[in-house]
């Protein structure tokens, strides 16, 4: 049965006809002293597969409980152990200013990319753990479940360094897989997330 | 009453769905410019909502266009609904850019242009064109304005053509975060001088 509105199909064969929007909510995760916060295809309601073209990950004033600390990420694409482990290669680069004004600078941090590597990709570095101290930001993933290219993604993270200071930090790089992806895994380099928001986003192809 | 179409439940008690994949990106405001000092976001005015309804907007600029040459275009922050506006703001820039010509190519930081615990208004790009086709364009996530828990950070982009002789196509990023653990509800856009001879600010929250 159809729902025809003044010769408009409102909804039809099950779903909406209408356009509903292109970027459609998936998944929100809460950290409250978590280890981490694993984004995985086919649990807890998480889609990460062929469902969407692009997957956005936001995250909001994620805060860690040690301080001093890196945020960072790795992929899976294991269909159940999920071992997070996928070799990676990446570009890092961050724009920093203090709030006592005598650092200002733009650079490639070396140290915190990654050349077919296996281990985390650093997404912020020496994020504090001061009260109001936190990070913000997104993270794009694109064609995850394609069996044929590896995967890009690039983030652009905002925070405050331990050393009071305003960080913008741009990783961009792939996952040198020709593997699906099906699993996200985000965490601090020590200790726990405090807490803090990830979001999971799908952004339709049409 | 529920709306269900090939045994899919489309509609119910007066809403959509929850199985429904809906759009996550809700335009709340757009703000026209006509040779206007300022656009401004103010929660509860105007039916813009700038509270703890959503964890992020975006504010997206369309062809801003400054009646003054070489103005710079800025934002500032308000917590108080905007009686005030000029809150500690510490914030990075830089640039890349490139002139007409093909020359003077360069990525840099903007050290003249950022902003430390600032309470001024702050810059999101560097001086802009003022000629009749020249203006500037981009976006601003602020995210998570209502904590009172942590600093609001924000990321910028501007795309814009610069005042200059041989004018430059640059690329502007701004990140930072306002200095503060009160709730932000109001932000304001501006140029450095003159108005804001006309453009479009469009302000989204993000579910």
């Amino acid at each position: 049965m159809a729902i025809i509105s003044n010769a408009v199909t409102i909804a039809d064969a099950g779903a909406f006809s209408l356009n509903l929007g292109s970027m459609v909510l998936i998944k929100t995760l809460t950290a409250s002293s978590s280890a981490n916060l694993a984004f995985v295809n086919g649990a807890s309601s998480v889609v990460l597969d062929g469902t969407y073209p692009t997957y956005m990950f936001k995250f909001i004033n994620i805060h860690p409980a040690t301080d001093d600390v890196f945020f960072q990420f790795n992929g899976s694409d294991d269909t159940s152990s999920h071992a997070y482990n996928i070799t990676k290669t990446t570009t890092n680069f961050s724009a920093e200013h203090n709030e006592g004004d005598s650092t200002a600078q733009l650079g490639y941090v070396a140290g915190d990319d990654l050349a077919q590597a296996t281990g985390y990709q650093r997404l912020f570095n020496g994020v504090g753990n001061d009260n109001d101290g936190s990070l913000s930001g997104e993270l794009f993933l694109f064609s995850p479940a394609n069996t044929t290219f590896v995967k890009h993604f690039m983030a652009r993270v905002g925070g405050h360094r331990h050393s009071s200071a305003a960080l913008d930090s741009y990783v961009a790089g792939y996952f040198n897989t020709a593997a699906a992806i099906t699993a996200l895994n985000f965490q601090m380099s020590s200790g726990n997330i405090d807490a803090g928001i990830i979001k999971l986003y799908g952004i339709k192809a049409s | 009453m529920g709306l269900i179409s090939n045994g899919t439940t489309l509609l119910d008690a007066g809403a959509i769905d929850s199985g429904v994949p809906t759009g996550a990106m809700t335009l709340i405001k757009t703000l026209t410019a006509s040779s206007s000092g300022t656009l401004s976001f103010v929660d509860g005015a105007a039916s813009v909502v700038l509270d703890g309804t959503y964890k992020e907007y975006i504010f997206k600029f369309y062809n801003m266009h400054p009646g003054t040459g070489a103005a710079k275009f800025r934002m500032i922050a308000s917590a108080d609904t905007g009686s005030n506006y000029g809150v500690a703001t510490t914030t990075t820039m830089f640039e890349a850019m490139q002139d007409e010509g093909g020359s003077n190519e360069t990525v840099r930081y903007e050290d003249g242009d950022d902003a430390a615990q600032s309470t001024s208004a702050i810059n999101i790009s560097t001086g802009v064109g003022a000629d009749a086709d020249e203006c500037v364009s981009g976006d601003l996530h602020l995210f998570d304005p209502a904590s009172t828990a942590f600093v609001k950070h924000f990321i910028s982009t501007t795309q814009f053509v610069n005042n200059s002789g041989t004018p430059y196509c640059k690329i502007t990023r701004v990140g930072g975060y306002v200095n503060t653990t009160s709730a932000v509800d109001a932000i304001q856009f501006s140029f450095s001088s003159g108005n804001i001879d006309s453009g479009v600010i469009k302000m989204y929250g993000i579910k």
